[in-house]
C-alpha cells in the first residue's frame, strides 16, 4: 500500500504589515481582529509604502506599534481633522483615521461630521464597542439604553443622558460620503464581511473616490464585565438590533 | 474534504476561547492543567486529523496566535507499471 505523502501549504498567516509582537489588548478584544484585517487589506492592495494611519486616543492609541505603516497620533477626537491635513498635503497617500466611539462620537463629533460633510478623501474606521474601554468602562455616546457601565450603574437612562447615537445613519444624511457600512467582528462571517468593507473603503481612496466610513461593532469583554464568548454573543443579541448591520451607501 | 493543520502559538494565546467556539469541528479546547508564561490556559487542538483548514479559528483570533496549513497530496509519481502496460 502506498504511503500517503502530504504537502503543507501555509494558508493563513501573519500579514506582512502586522508587526510580530504581542498586542496589549485584553483577551477577546475586537481591536486585535480589526488590526489584523486592516493589515491584510493594506497587504493585499500593496499600499504599505503610501499608507498613513492616524491613531486616535483610546485603547488603539498604540496602533502604530502593530501596523507597520507611517502614522500620526492625533489629539483626542481630532483624527479626521489631522487626516484631512495629511490627505490634502499628500493626496497620493492612503490616509486612515482609526477611531473608537469616545473619540469619534463624543469629543470628536464636530471633526467627524465636518470631515464627512466636506467629503475628504479619507477612510474612517470606527470601532464601536458601546463603552469607554481605555479609561475603565464608562458610558459612551453609543452605550445602549439600560446598559450598565461604571458611570451608569443603574443602566443608561435616556431621560437623563439620551439615546445611543447611530453614527452611520447620522453620516448618511450628508451628501458627500461615498461609502458607509456597518459590520461586526463578533463572528467569523461578520469578520469576513468587515474585511470586504475595509477593502472597499481603502480601494475608494486608491481610486480617489471620496470619504468612506466603516463602523465596526466590536467586543469589550473587560469593560462589559463578560467572558469573551459572552461578549461576542452580546454583540449579536443586543448591539445589532440597535445598530443594524449593512451597507448604507456605496457609490 | 481538504485537510489542514492548525499551528497554535501558546505564548501568544491570551485564553479568550473565541477560537474554541468558532471551530465548526469542535476540535479545539483550552488546556486544563497547563498555563503559558502569561499564566493563562491556552487553546490546543486535540485531533488534528479532523481539521479541514477552514481557518475559522485563525480568522477570529485577535492575537494572531493561530496559523493554518492546508495539506495536499504531493504530486503523484507517474505509475510506471501502468504506462508500460
Amino acid at each position: 500500500m502506498p504511503v500517503e505523502t502530504l504537502q503543507e501549504k501555509l494558508v493563513y498567516g501573519r500579514p506582512q504589515v502586522l508587526a510580530d509582537v504581542p498586542n496589549h489588548y485584553c483577551p477577546g478584544c475586537g481591536h486585535g481582529i480589526i488590526h489584523k484585517l486592516l493589515a491584510q487589506c493594506i497587504d493585499e492592495l500593496g499600499i504599505q509604502q503610501t499608507t498613513i494611519l492616524v491613531a486616535p486616543v483610546g485603547c488603539s492609541v498604540l496602533a502604530y506599534n502593530y501596523i507597520k505603516v507611517d502614522g500620526c497620533e492625533a489629539a483626542h477626537g481630532r483624527a479626521p481633522a489631522v487626516a484631512t491635513g495629511i490627505k490634502r498635503v499628500h493626496p497620493e497617500a492612503t490616509v486612515i483615521a482609526y477611531q473608537g466611539d469616545g473619540d469619534l462620537l463624543a469629543i470628536g463629533t464636530a471633526e467627524t461630521i465636518h470631515a464627512a460633510n466636506r467629503g475628504e478623501k479619507i477612510t474612517v474606521i470606527f470601532v464601536n464597542n458601546a463603552i469607554y474601554g481605555m479609561t475603565g468602562g464608562q458610558m459612551a455616546p453609543t452605550t445602549l439604553q439600560a446598559q450598565k457601565t461604571k458611570t451608569s450603574p443603574y443602566g443608561r437612562n435616556p431621560a437623563d443622558v439620551g439615546y445611543p447615537i447611530r453614527a452611520c445613519e447620522l453620516i448618511n444624511t450628508l451628501d458627500a460620503p461615498v461609502f458607509i457600512e456597518r459590520c461586526a467582528v463578533s463572528s467569523v462571517k461578520g469578520i469576513l464581511k468587515t474585511k470586504r468593507a475595509i477593502m472597499k473603503g481603502l480601494r475608494n481612496q486608491v481610486e480617489k473616490k471620496g470619504y468612506s466610513f466603516i463602523e465596526i461593532l466590536s467586543m469589550c469583554p473587560t469593560g462589559w464585565g463578560m467572558e469573551p464568548r459572552e461578549a461576542a454573543a452580546w454583540v449579536d443579541s443586543d448591539m445589532t438590533p440597535v445598530f443594524p448591520l449593512g451597507n448604507l451607501r456605496d457609490r | 474534504m481538504s485537510r489542514g493543520r492548525p499551528e497554535l502559538d501558546r505564548e501568544r494565546c491570551k485564553g479568550c476561547t473565541l477560537c474554541v467556539s468558532a471551530c465548526p469541528e469542535k476540535i479545539l479546547v483550552m488546556s486544563r492543567d497547563q498555563f503559558n508564561r502569561q499564566g493563562v490556559p491556552f487553546a490546543v487542538c486535540f485531533d488534528e486529523s479532523r481539521c479541514t483548514a477552514c481557518m475559522s479559528c485563525a480568522i477570529i483570533c485577535p492575537d494572531m496566535a493561530i496559523r493554518i496549513f492546508r495539506l495536499t497530496a504531493a504530486a503523484s509519481e507517474p505509475n510506471v507499471a501502468a504506462s508500460d502496460g
